[in-house]
């Protein structure tokens, strides 16, 4: 098969991004949002053609889904082996992930056209929205560890603008701020970790650090050991950390609840269903070095680090009021989902079920989580607030909305027969397979997230009658369409093999037999259901039941309502103890001592020259006599004295 | 050559013509004055250079052509200077040496 064409999915958002950057003066306001459209509908349309072929027409060896390299342009080399290179990676996990970028952000464009409409920063919206496409694109492509991270960083740059996007509002500014430094803080131990690998085994490559092969000749190449681990678990961790902070896992997640300031298509594209996964998609394709060094101690940080992140966001949301905030922790639960299911995995046949339930969930969770997220944007929209409070009774208003929102947390929530039901229950048969202390703690999850997205539907849509000063109307059909589309794929892909794909996204590549396990589903479901039901109770109609809860709970409930006061924690480190303690005494030191020795040699230059400029006075005769006696001083000195 | 005249006499007229123009070049502050004073100074060079060519070497020519090179440097010497000074009137009514001392430090 020849997938040369491969190259335009990412290239065509890059054009359109330099089209509408460039001449931003001059594309005025329905226009750009409709070549935005248009470059992202041709790049989906060339990755579902790219799936199709891959999936269907490419010949298998063995069983086994080639790795194919459409392009690799040699661009900087170091060693031989070592050399930084640029091209498209095609394997099961990127084609699936070129399927859910592009058609995230096509949705995340169309309905952008209605949601941004009369703002004046539409073309720049436009613009920003095909960079994070592009950037996204060719991470997901990258055929080595250094150009995922180019495309990392680049991801990180337009995912900063896009939430500072409003950049007169200060709450804006910060967040994008907050972002940036949180996630550049753990991209240092990406790079790294980069470094380690790049040092240790000799190069970049995905297809030479993968192959299970060359494992031995890596190690007999590094002597060092950290505490007992090889060098290449030390450079795993770290980069690890790296993804750690691109998807927002504790102790990194301070700045995806504050990135939900920028435009609600941002917060669906980058911060739901995208952006976030870098870190899922990075362990995912580093997978058999997580699994093989050190009997997978890299693997069971993974594992850990989502479960407890998981667990810590699913608390964190029940309490909070902001409906986008309380998406943007299911997000970082669902992820410490993804997170957990890969450290759970693991490698040949039937074992890598874990590896392929974190990449399907990936998948559904893209498609409801976005649905979700674009629907709370159609909410904000009508009433033009973020907080629960102001809401209530809008099925009344908006009954599209109402539908796709139902859907969509029905899905999330693993009600029998939706999408997320499918991803969650597979995710529960391999933890259950291989740790039962995540098991449990993701089974709570599971009933966590039922009832805070139900708790949402119901403030939402039903609860206290509202009285609104404007009437809040459905939104527009350019919004509307997406939100359908989005809520019809949350609950298709489980149903049929329509995504016959699912069953190569293992670690081996060879395929898998999936089926549902009747007792876990039932497990799964039942808990579900009984958060839905727990949340039917306390919000259908406005009850007395959360708020005695909450007292109940007292400061406990206080703790977790102010988000377990990390942030407070962080500022009190960087403020308190990095800024007073340590950079002050250097700032004085630096202004002392540093600054004052150069000022001091200038001063002296300065005062000397005072003194001496008067012997340049401008009198032309003066200069004339200086250098007349000049001239027979010298005269002198060579006739009488040499 | 000048009959019963010596090279003496003739490079002694030159050097006081020369401290001549020296002095006046120093002393004067009308600007005009000063330009005629560095007229004397080249006159004494040119006149050293076709003296010292007709008695030390009668039978080249290089001196007389080097002193028709200085009158015609020194004519557009004289002619630039001219109209610095005329500029300068312009600006301040004066040729006094003393108007341009505001070039310093």
């Amino acid at each position: 098969m020849n997938f040369s064409y491969t190259i335009l999915i990412p290239l065509i958002p890059f054009v359109v991004f330099l089209l509408l950057g460039l001449f931003y003066n001059r594309i005025k306001e329905p226009v750009s949002g409709w070549i935005g459209v248009a470059g992202l509908a041709v790049s989906a349309g060339l990755s579902y053609f790219t799936a199709y072929q891959y999936f269907y027409n490419t010949p298998k060896v063995d069983g086994v889904l080639q790795t194919l390299m459409p392009y690799k342009i040699n661009w900087m080399n170091f060693t031989d082996t070592l050399h930084i290179d640029m091209g498209i990676l095609l394997d099961p996990i990127s084609v699936m992930m070129l399927v859910v970028v592009t058609t995230i952000s096509l949705m995340a464009n169309i309905y952008s056209t209605g949601y941004m409409k009369g703002d004046r920063g539409f073309t720049r919206f436009f613009a920003f929205l095909s960079l994070f496409t592009f950037s996204m694109l060719g991470l997901v492509v990258a055929t080595n560890l250094f150009q995922i991270y180019i495309f990392w960083e680049l991801v990180g740059v337009s995912s900063f603008s896009l939430i500072g996007f409003y950049y007169d509002k200060p709450s804006a500014v910060a967040a994008a701020k907050k972002a940036f430094i949180v996630t550049r803080f753990a991209d240092f131990g990406f790079l790294v970790g980069i470094l380690l690998m790049g040092y240790y085994a000799g190069t970049f490559d995905f297809d030479i650090l993968n192959n299970p092969e060359n494992f031995a000749g890596f190690l007999t190449k590094s002597p060092q050991m950290f505490m007992g681990l090889s060098v290449f678990t030390t450079a795993l961790v770290l980069m690890f950390m790296g993804g750690a902070g691109k998807s927002a896992m504790f102790p990194l997640h301070i700045w995806l609840p504050d990135a939900m300031e920028g435009p609600t298509p941002v917060s669906a594209l980058i911060h739901a269903a995208t952006m976030v996964v870098a870190g899922v998609y990075l362990v995912a394709r580093m997978f058999p070095m997580f699994h093989f060094f050190d009997d997978g101690f890299p693997l069971h940080v993974v594992a850990w680090v989502g479960a407890i992140s998981s667990l810590f966001a699913a608390i964190i949301a029940l309490t909070q009021y902001d409906i986008k905030r309380v998406l943007a922790f299911s997000t970082m639960s669902q992820i410490g989902y993804m997170m957990l299911a890969l450290g759970v995995s693991g490698y040949d046949g039937h074992e890598g079920v874990g590896y392929m339930a974190s990449m399907w969930h990936l998948f559904t969770h893209a498609m409801f989580k976005a649905g979700l997220f674009l629907t709370a944007g159609s909410v904000i929209h009508a009433v033009h607030s973020n907080l629960m409070q102001d809401m209530g009774s809008l099925r009344k208003y908006m009954p599209y909305s109402n539908i796709v929102f139902l859907i969509t947390a029905l899905s999330i929530a693993g009600f029998p027969g939706f999408s997320g039901f499918f991803s969650k229950d597979e995710i529960l048969i391999a933890a259950f397979e291989h740790n039962k202390a995540i098991f449990y703690i993701t089974l709570l999850v599971a009933g966590m997230t039922a009832f805070y997205m139900f708790r949402l539907y119901f403030s939402i849509f039903w609860g206290k009658d509202t009285h609104y000063h404007h009437t809040p109307h459905e939104s527009p059909w350019s919004m509307l369409i997406p939100m359908l589309f989005l809520a019809i794929m949350s609950i298709i892909p489980g149903w049929t093999q329509i995504l016959p794909f699912t069953e190569w996204l293992t670690p081996d590549k060879k395929g898998i037999h999936w089926h549902l396990d009747p007792v876990m589903a039932t497990v799964a479901s039942s808990v579900g259901i009984l958060g839905i039901i727990i949340a039917y109770v306390f919000y259908k109609k406005p009850t007395e039941y959360p708020a005695k809860i909450s007292a109940a709970f007292g400061n406990l409930y206080r703790w977790v309502f102010n988000k377990f006061y990390i942030d407070e924690l962080y500022l009190f480190i960087t403020k308190k103890i990095i800024f007073q303690r340590i950079s002050t005494p250097f700032a004085w030191f630096d202004k002392k001592v540093v600054d004052g020795t150069m000022e001091g040699i200038g001063n002296k230059t300065a005062s000397l020259s005072n003194v001496i400029k008067g012997i340049q006075s401008g009198k032309v005769q003066d200069y004339a006599f200086a250098f007349i006696g000049g001239v027979i001083v010298l005269v002198i000195i060579v006739i009488y004295m040499l | 050559m000048i009959a019963n005249v010596s090279i003496y006499e003739i490079l002694t007229l030159t050097t006081l013509l020369f401290f001549i123009g020296l002095y006046g070049f120093l002393t004067r502050k009308n600007l005009i004055t000063m330009l005629m004073s560095i007229e004397l100074l080249l006159n004494a060079s040119v006149i050293n250079f076709v003296v010292i060519n007709k008695y030390m070497f009668p039978e080249m020519l290089q001196g007389v052509y080097f002193s028709i090179f200085i009158i015609a440097v020194a004519a557009a010497e004289t002619a630039l200077a001219i109209s610095i000074i005329i500029n300068l009137y312009r600006l301040k009514v004066s040729v006094d040496v003393n108007e341009t001392e505001t070039m310093k430090y």
